[in-house]
């Protein structure tokens, strides 16, 4: 362990400010490209399901139309 | 070997194959980066002359390497697309443009932030970070020429030209800007060419390194296996999957 | 030229008449040229553009002679640049709009050699008077006196680079309505090294350094982008055709 304390690990030596955000960014753009990702592929999910449906029942909405 | 080159090639073929890749990486990049990290922030020892603002390094190095390492993944790809037709080889480099971006644009901010306490200075024309600031350049090029054209096709194979001839130059533009700085700025402390870097410094940044990578194999499959559903939404198969899934 | 015979040997399926590659290069060369002829405005733009730019910076930075002299190989070869940039979108679109571009896909030269001709007349029409123009701007920008030749000479070498490179850019985005922005997107960082040991040599010239390695880099990148460049000009202009 580099530091002594908690408030010492925060603190970085007096460089905190740079040393978190500089993570922080990084930690930020890694969880939101992720989480763009999955967004995306629930949406396609979804998409493709919904037309699945929607073709599934084209036939039987059709008997009862007439 | 062309069997199973088609094959792989195949959206569906790799459509199952990479879902049993994925957890795998997965767990490779989150237990990597979180062991890397950990030990980078906590446990390396301070530097003794830049004290721990060094602990950027952990991020800065890793993005900066996988700025550089997607482009040229993604100019293979675009080879691989254009001699011999996989559309997958597409897919993939579609996806990789965007994460190569984020990615360069990390690297820029990692290195900014650093510059303050080493450089006392936000933004310096340091070698590597102008020829970061031109590699994000490209990356945008590719993206926003793929974006232009309303045929899939021709944005495909118009940013996989694109893609090959940046590659091309990339090394041309590093060693140009290297020269440059050189000759402007003579003689003046580098962030990250260090001589000699102790054991306990190293093993986390290997660490980190490896992490990253890991994420990018991950997130490029994840996001490739979207595109394939989202270009292959009228197949069998997919539709297959869509009814199976629901 | 060496050209005939091996355009000859080449596409030997063909059965085309020896020389064939040749007398298509030259006839391509010469009917450009012809056009540039005719269209003298496009020759004269960026002319004026390039005179434009430089007088504002004068105006926008400060009239001090020492200032200037300073930053005058850099005004002069980004000022080029631009300029070039500007010429660029020009060089495909009227014949892409008229057809004939699809005509030259169709012939049985090989397109990456006959580009090389429209590139030709491009250098001819924009980088050479560009080169021959400098250093009379470079007189307002109270350049030192010892750089002149060096400026025309690395800026004549220099733009045969940024027409070949620039010309990918402007066969990429030729199918394209709106491809003005995105050209210079694409083809200013793929630039930059040119600009660097262009603008190096003229700095050399002045501090009295020897400008035989910038020129021979320069030189280097020329030959560079003259082997590698045809092959990506005729691969993007089957694409804009074709999308």
């Amino acid at each position: 362990m580099a530091f002594d304390s908690l408030d010492a690990f925060f603190a970085m030596g007096g460089h905190g400010a740079y040393v978190w955000s500089a993570w922080a960014v990084t930690a930020l753009a890694m969880v939101g490209s992720v989480a763009h990702a999955r967004i995306e592929r629930r949406g396609l999910l979804r998409d493709l399901e919904r037309r699945a449906r929607r073709e599934a029942a084209t036939p039987r909405k059709n008997p009862d139309a007439s | 070997m062309w069997a199973f080159i088609h094959k792989v090639g195949s959206p569906k073929w790799f459509y199952t194959i990479s879902a049993r890749l994925l957890p795998w990486c997965w767990t490779l990049a989150v237990t990597l980066i979180l062991v890397g990290s950990i030990w980078g922030l906590a446990f390396a020892p301070a530097d003794y002359q830049q004290g721990d603002s060094f602990r950027i390094i952990y991020v800065h190095v890793p993005a900066a390497f996988l700025a550089q390492s997607i482009f040229v993944s993604m100019a293979v790809a675009a080879l691989i697309f254009m001699v011999w037709k996989i559309k997958v080889a597409d897919m993939a480099a579609a996806v990789m443009a965007p994460l190569g971006a984020v990615m360069t644009f990390v690297a820029l901010f990692t290195g900014s932030v650093w510059g303050m306490p080493t450089w006392g200075t936000w933004w310096i024309w340091d070698a590597r970070l102008t020829s970061m600031l031109i590699l994000l350049f490209l990356y945008l090029g590719v993206i926003a020429l793929r974006g232009a054209f309303t045929s899939r096709d021709s944005g495909a194979r118009a940013a996989s030209v694109l893609a090959m001839v940046g590659v091309i130059n990339i090394p041309v533009i590093k060693y140009s800007v290297d020269w440059w700085y050189t000759l402007h700025q003579p003689a003046s402390f580098s962030i990250t060419s260090r001589p000699s870097m102790p054991v306990e410094m190293w093993w986390p940044l290997l660490l980190m390194v490896l992490g990253f990578y890991a994420f990018f194999i991950a997130m490029t499959l994840m996001r490739t296996r979207s595109e394939v559903l989202r270009r292959e939404a009228g197949k069998h198969w997919v539709r297959e999957l869509a009814a199976g899934g629901a | 030229m060496p050209s005939s015979d091996k355009g000859a040997s080449s596409a030997v399926e063909m059965v085309e008449p020896r020389g064939g590659l040749g007398v298509a290069m030259a006839a391509i060369f010469k009917r450009d040229l012809i056009l540039a002829a005719r269209r003298r405005s496009d020759i004269l733009n960026p002319l004026a553009f390039f005179a434009l730019v430089i007088t504002l910076f004068p105006l926008g930075i400060s009239p001090q002679q020492a200032l200037l002299a300073t930053i005058a190989p850099g005004l002069l070869w980004v000022a080029a640049l631009l300029a070039t940039l500007l010429s660029l979108d020009a060089l495909f679109r009227a014949d892409f709009d008229d057809g004939s571009l699809e005509q030259l896909l169709l012939a049985p030269q090989p397109l990456s050699a006959l580009v090389l001709g429209k590139v030709a007349v491009h250098w001819l029409m924009t980088g050479l008077p560009l080169a021959l123009m400098a250093p009379l701007l470079g007189l307002l920008l109270a350049l030192p006196g010892e750089s002149y030749l060096v400026l025309s000479l690395s800026l004549a070498l220099g733009s045969v680079s940024l027409s070949l490179i620039g010309a990918i850019g402007a066969a990429l985005t030729v199918g394209l309505s709106r491809g003005g922005v995105l050209l210079s997107l694409l083809v200013l960082p793929l630039n930059i090294p040119v600009l660097i040991f262009g603008t190096g040599a003229v700095q050399a010239a002045i501090i009295g350094n020897p400008v035989g390695p910038h020129l021979a880099i320069l030189g280097a990148l020329c030959c560079g982008a003259l082997m590698l460049a045809p092959f990506a000009i005729a691969a993007s202009l089957r694409i804009s055709i074709n999308g």
